[in-house]
């Protein structure tokens, strides 16, 4: 659970703390007594090392290491008819583990279950592909290197699935910023106009409320109208604009503002 | 004589109306224009309501052309990502001269919500863009209030003036 925090003063305070939703902890079961798993769990053990194992959320979750990996997943399959690879996909621990934890979801369609398989892997490790065994693997596998750069051996097609193929870096590592690196934010313009063009065109604007004040061909200046696309970066004039209804006396229409003295309060 | 017979013999006898070369070219490019049948997202389901029978985009004489080379606006309607930015400038440059752009939604004009690494952030950093159209997405009505204006902007245009290059670079 997050960290209790006390809300009697929340509204004078300027930002609230907790900025993601920290989900809270689930009990985890042991698969041993399980009346549904014990038995795969009992026909994995026996044949792989197995570094942990509980259910959570009616799956059961197994963490082995990375070597029994495909020996596991056969077995799953052939063995424990497990005939569907729901997803697949790692998570960014280079932080605070140094590599990835990759995880493998499989569905029984005969028999109504879900296990998942989870294994570590290192910074500069590579990972065996599960192509050969599960399909839909192929298009997983290649979605994982794209987006954070594990890196798949044995795989059919090792490519970019959502990037472009030039692009530089794996955006969905913790590491990677929101709005792009350097070579993100030129991306497109290199592409298409070529490095030169960079000045020309100019960096990407990401500030959303952003209002350029010499800007005069999209901003409207109320009160200091100019022109439409004057440049006014050099000078600005000072625009005194008096409006006067049109139905008034004729005193009012003979005299013009530059004669006469205007008050500035009532008096 | 029949009700509906075409008295030639009125403004004494003379069929002529007079106008500029001008106005007789802006007059036929205004009200036929052509977009591209080309949808990048969810800005893309209204216009093809637009272009539907309800809304009825053919009254304005806007027919969507599934070829760059037979079209002479583009509506980009949607989201455009870094990685498609390039088809997009090569399909604008494989549409024929005089050629508009309408730029439809927030997502096109700026980015939008999608402040992202992967979003260009304004289509206007990649093509000239004639109308702004904010909205997310823009309603039908909308997307017609632009295509008018986008015709009364051709309607101003002098056509023997050189046309500006429609590039950035």
């Amino acid at each position: 659970m997050r960290k209790y925090t006390p809300k009697d003063s929340v509204q004078k305070q300027a930002y609230f703390t907790d900025r993601f939703f920290v989900s809270p902890p689930v009990p985890r079961f042991n698969p041993n007594s399980d009346e549904i798993f014990a038995k795969d769990f009992e026909e994995i053990n026996y044949s792989i090392n197995v570094q942990e194992a509980f259910i959570e959320h009616t799956h059961l979750v197994i963490i082995i290491d990375k070597s029994f990996l495909i020996s596991c997943i056969k077995l799953l399959k052939e063995k424990l008819e497990y005939d569907m690879l729901m997803e697949l996909s790692a998570i960014d621990y280079l932080a605070t583990r140094d590599g990835y934890e990759i995880f493998y979801e499989f569905l029984s369609l005969s028999k109504h279950k879900r296990i998942r398989i989870k294994c570590f892997l290192q910074k500069d490790e590579s990972l065996e592909s599960v192509t050969s065994l599960f399909k839909s693997a192929n298009w997983s596998e290649r979605e994982m290197y794209d987006m954070l750069g594990v890196k798949v051996v044995n795989h059919p097609n090792l490519k970019r699935l959502i990037m472009p193929d030039d692009w530089y870096d794996h955006p969905l590592k913790k590491t990677y910023p929101l709005q792009g690196d350097e070579a993100a934010s030129w991306y497109e313009v290199d592409k298409i106009f070529g490095k030169e063009a960079r000045s020309i065109i100019g960096p990407e604007q990401r500030d959303p409320a952003a209002i350029d004040r010499y800007d005069t061909t999209r901003f409207a200046r109320l009160g200091h109208e100019v022109p439409f696309d004057t440049d006014i970066s050099e000078f600005e004039p000072e625009t005194n604009i008096s409006y006067q209804e049109e139905n008034t006396s004729k005193i009012m229409k003979k005299l013009k503002p530059e004669e006469s003295v205007v008050l500035k309060r009532r008096r | 004589m029949a009700q509906h017979k075409i008295n030639y013999l009125q403004d004494n006898g003379a069929a002529v109306k007079l106008t500029t070369i001008d106005k007789l070219v802006n007059f036929g490019r205004s009200n036929s224009l052509w977009p591209m049948t080309y949808g990048l997202a969810c800005c893309a389901i209204e216009m093809m309501a637009t272009g539907a029978s309800r809304y009825d985009f053919d009254r304005f004489g806007t027919i969507f052309r599934a070829s760059p080379r037979q079209s002479d606006v583009l509506i980009i309607a949607g989201t455009l990502t870094k990685k498609h930015a390039e088809f997009m400038r090569r399909l604008y440059d494989q549409m024929p001269d005089p050629k508009w752009v309408i730029s439809m939604g927030s997502c096109a004009n700026t980015g939008g919500m999608f402040n992202t690494y992967a979003t260009v952030q304004g289509a206007d950093r990649i093509i000239p863009v004639d109308i702004y159209l904010p909205g997310c997405a823009p309603r039908p009505e909308t997307l017609q209030y632009a295509l008018m204006a986008l015709q009364q902007k051709i309607r101003k245009e002098s056509i023997f003036r050189s046309i500006k290059k429609k590039r950035l670079v």
